[in-house]
């Protein structure tokens, strides 16, 4: 099909591929993006909370033309039981600013819009186009890539590997490990629709304002997993996740969790008499940085959720796939520049710019996180869910007791469900991770 | 409190989404087996889109018509052998509109 030599192929059109091909194609490069769905975004989910300051590197005014739902006035980090939920709601007039900081999206439409800006920097883009293979030469380096359309083989100097957190390309051809179940979640959501006037009136925002809540507790049902709700325009994205590990040892149906999560007595009014339109399923990488792989080699670079770039305590993703599609793409700029072949040593220049940055800096300080929710998810997901209800219910609930007695009562079912030691160490544990 | 009793119906799910299936290539297979390994048992759960169900032999079938490509079940069975993944040929498979 086509018979040319690019300078680069990338692998994928989501928010990793897209930055690279945009950020390459627009400094001259002649690159090939190929994309296996019918168009940019008909295979991606995401929640979706999209972080400006990591797009407004790569496209400076995007906020004139991206479809951008709501910003984000408003967080509430809830902790359930099966009947309540304790929160922390952080709200400021702040977040309304010229250039809002966060903003919720709807994937399929960014991916587009995305996608549109990169064919006009210059790329190619094709879709409908399924990447089968790598080539590789004698010297084991990867120079091009075979694809199940007709025609065959398609070479370039530079393979950007964007191919998302199942990464078929990448562990077929041993550059990296499939992802283990206990370091990928799957994801499952809904589209809710509501008129635009009871988004607004539920959640107390207007215009353009937007309210998201991120929900733990026993929801996950003792696994380690996290809930969401997100306003958009006119509609809610209602989601659940737990590890992959955990779904197969307990035997959950991830589409059970997320009927009890809508019907739990906190969400259920939330999304009343919505209409759902869509139901996705994803994964998301949650290794952390104990799970990053070998991210370059001769002839080949790897980004995104493919290279297991996701910060799961924080809930992002998107910016962490566009900021190292960004930094990878100019590593490669810098060494075609000098006229350089891309070689593993030349390329290893990604690897010390990512270091760098703000992507494996915040991986490496939650390092051991994953390893102590997996390990301890029963505690953390459930037991503590349910003791910080029971306290925050005995503190509000005025029945005659004395307040004495009922403090005594909170410390005492603290250290029946946990032990005293058992407390002390899940703190320092916790907060050893967190540093 | 009154939660909702009502079993969940994945298939009343995937009923909201679009699909293009590629009529008699299915991307993923499953190896024939004598009795399914509890990986594979578990995905009859676990699989969001409920494509593996158990026959009455108790082995475990795949109808991956409503898959969403996710990919979990690779992760749990690829390596053992249990089942072949593979995505759908280009532009095939699951059309998300909001994704
Ligand atoms: C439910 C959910 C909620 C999330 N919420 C948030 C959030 O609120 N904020 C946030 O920042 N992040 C969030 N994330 C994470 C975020 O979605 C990802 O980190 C991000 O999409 C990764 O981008 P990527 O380009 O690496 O991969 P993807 O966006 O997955 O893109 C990979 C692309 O490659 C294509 N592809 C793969 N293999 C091939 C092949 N062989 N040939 C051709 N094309 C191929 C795919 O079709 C796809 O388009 C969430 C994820 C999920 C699942
Ligand atoms: S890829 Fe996901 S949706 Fe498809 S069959 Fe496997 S587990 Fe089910």
């Amino acid at each position: 099909m086509i018979e040319e030599n690019f300078d680069a192929i990338v692998v994928g059109a989501g928010m990793s591929g897209n930055a690279a091909a945009y950020t390459m194609a627009s400094h001259g490069l002649k690159v090939l993006q190929l994309e296996r769905g019918e168009y940019p975004g008909s295979k991606n989910v995401q929640g979706a909370i999209m972080y400006a300051n990591m797009l407004e590197k790569i496209i400076p005014d995007f906020r004139d033309d991206a479809p951008l739902e709501r910003h984000l006035v408003e967080q509430r980090l809830w902790v359930m039981d099966d009947t309540s939920h304790t929160g922390i709601h952080y709200r400021s007039d702040d977040f309304n600013e010229a250039k809002p900081n966060r903003y919720t999206i709807i994937r399929a439409q960014f991916d587009k819009w995305f996608s549109r800006k990169v064919r006009e920097a210059g790329a190619t883009v094709l879709c409908e186009t399924t990447v089968t293979e790598l080539i590789r030469d004698a010297k084991d380096r990867v120079v091009g890539v075979r694809t199940d359309r007709a025609g065959g083989a398609i070479y370039a100097n530079v393979v950007v590997l964007a191919e998302g957190v199942c990464g078929l390309l990448g562990t077929r051809a041993g550059l990296r490990q499939m992802p283990k179940p206990q370091t990928v979640a799957l994801a499952v959501k809904e589209m809710h629709f509501l008129p635009e006037e009871v988004i607004e009136q539920r959640f107390g925002v207007k215009g353009d304002e937007g309210c998201v809540i991120e929900a733990v507790g026993t929801t996950s049902r003792s696994m380690a997993g996290l809930g969401f709700l997100y306003t958009n325009k006119e509609s809610i994205s209602l989601g659940i996740g737990c590890l992959v590990s955990d779904f197969a040892a307990m035997v959950e149906s991830p589409y059970v969790l997320l009927d009890a999560l809508k019907s739990h007595p906190s969400i259920r009014p939330l999304i009343a008499g919505s209409e759902v339109k869509e139901y996705s399923a994803h994964l998301i990488p949650e290794g952390g940085y104990k799970a990053i792989p070998q991210l370059f080699g001769d002839g080949w670079v790897v980004v995104g959720d493919a290279a297991q770039l996701n910060n799961a305590i924080h809930r992002e993703g998107s910016n962490l796939a566009m900021t190292s599609g960004r930094i990878a793409a100019e590593a490669i700029i810098e060494v075609n520049s000098r006229n350089a072949p891309m070689t593993k040593r030349n390329l290893a220049l990604y690897k010390a710019m990512l270091d760098k940055s703000f992507v494996v800096k915040d991986l490496k300080k939650y390092k051991d996180m994953p390893a102590l929710l997996h390990t301890n998810s029963c505690n953390y997901f459930t037991t503590y869910p349910r003791l910080m209800s029971q306290a925050a219910q005995n503190f509000m609930r005025v029945d005659g007791t004395p307040k004495i007695e009922k403090e005594k009562a909170t410390t005492a079912a603290f250290i029946k469900a946990r032990s005293r030691w058992g407390l002390v160490s899940d703190a320092v544990r916790l907060a050893l991770a967190w540093r | 409190m009154t939660i909702a009793v009502t079993k969940s119906r994945v298939e009343d799910k995937l009923y909201q989404n679009r699909y293009l299936v590629d009529s008699g290539r299915p991307h993923i297979k499953v190896r024939p087996h004598e009795r399914p390994s509890a990986n594979l048992l578990a995905l009859t759960h676990v699989c969001p889109a409920k494509c593996y169900e158990l026959n009455d032999e108790g082995q475990v079938e795949i109808t991956a018509d409503g898959c969403m490509e996710c990919g979990t079940c690779r992760i749990l069975c690829e390596t053992s052998g249990e089942i072949e993944w593979n995505y759908p040929r280009g532009g095939f498979g699951v059309l998300f509109k909001f994704g």
